[in-house]
């Protein structure tokens, strides 16, 4: 047991320091970096891209448990999310707590 | 040291309209819930969010720990999944820049760095002064890392009582409110190219290489959007 907990507490530490390890090198970077260059701005469009191609991807190909609804629904929710987001005058609070509510029934229905 | 009166502001983001907290809320108590059937235990379920707190790469490390993965070959998945953080940073920390600020603020809070506070920030930092820009971001940071950890926790404790369609229910709460955020943030031609590139690029992308396809999608779909944008 010791040699199991061990070996998570190994585990833990390798994942954060992965994840540090991009933190630490953009703040590096970003040292000398001026906000009104054009390596800034290539920077900031890629961060948005990158953000939506996550996004993308956990809607469409996602990993853990969404993984066991079906795509159809996914983005049944999703649109329907987007239409009370729009029509509530960019509140999230409706769209993000209808959204959990819908796709664990309509889960549970299917 | 740190402007209390700024932190403060910071903080009281998790009170606003948009607040982060119902997302990652439902994230990490996924992720906590998640953590138990593995195997943690509640102090390893803590330092998990505690030190890496960054969803994707702590579903990547689930995964891995699950199917017996080595050490290096978590460090590789995790860095992949998670190397979206560098061009996040680079993009965000130079406008949190400011010469009489002590470097510890900056090296210390970047560990805050997730979609939720990036968003966030991006969206309020043209309204604070740029001298106190980095204590808002600390205190947005303290506010939206300190949820994800008590949510940990509460999905822990609550794992038992969560079924199948619940935990369903919880994970999608997360990409339609960075969906929405993001919606929101499509103020400019070049940003609102990058994002609808970045969506579709991703996911064809993930047909050929799923462990590269966000770097890729988001390296060309924001190259592209960037020309596209005049690169002015």
């Amino acid at each position: 047991m010791s040699e199991l907990s061990n070996n998570i507490i190994l585990v833990i530490l390798v994942t954060s320091f992965a994840t540090y390890l991009s933190r630490f090198l953009g703040v590096v970077s970003s040292e000398k970096m001026d906000i009104r260059s054009k390596i800034f701005k290539w920077f900031n469009c890629i961060a948005y891209a990158i953000l939506a191609s996550l996004i993308a991807r956990m809607i469409i190909f996602p990993a853990g448990e969404l993984h066991e609804s079906d795509i159809f629904v996914r983005i049944f929710v999703v649109i329907l999310s987007i239409i009370v987001f729009l029509f509530t005058k960019k509140n999230l609070v409706y769209p993000t707590v209808l959204s959990a509510i819908l796709l664990a029934s309509l889960n549970n229905l299917i | 040291m740190i402007n209390s009166k700024y932190f403060f502001e910071g903080l009281q983001a998790l009170k606003k309209f948009d607040s982060p907290a119902i997302a990652l809320a439902a994230s990490f108590i996924a992720i906590g819930a998640l953590l138990k059937n593995i195997g943690f235990n509640i102090q390893q379920s803590f330092l998990s969010t505690f030190l890496t707190y960054a969803l994707p790469g702590q579903l990547v490390m689930a995964e891995s720990f699950f199917v017996g993965a080595s050490l290096i070959n978590i460090f590789i998945s995790v860095w992949l999944v998670n190397a979206r953080l560098y061009p996040m940073t680079v993009s965000l920390m130079p406008l949190l820049k400011e010469d009489s600020q002590p470097r510890w603020k900056y090296y210390l809070s970047c560990h805050f760095l997730a979609v939720s506070s990036w968003l966030i920030m991006k969206d309020r930092y043209e309204k604070i002064e740029q001298k106190h820009r980095i204590d808002f971001w600390i205190g947005i940071g303290t506010g939206t890392w300190a949820t994800a950890i008590i949510s940990t926790l509460a999905g822990y404790l609550l794992s038992d009582y969560l079924n199948k369609d619940m935990m369903i229910g919880l994970a999608i709460v997360n990409p339609i409110y960075f969906m929405c955020m993001m919606i929101g943030a499509m103020k400019s031609k070049d940003i609102s190219a990058s994002i609808i590139l970045g969506a579709i690029l991703g996911p064809l992308f993930f047909l050929v290489s799923p462990e590269w396809s966000i770097l890729y999608g988001g390296i060309l779909g924001g190259t592209i959007a960037f020309f596209v944008g005049g690169y002015r």
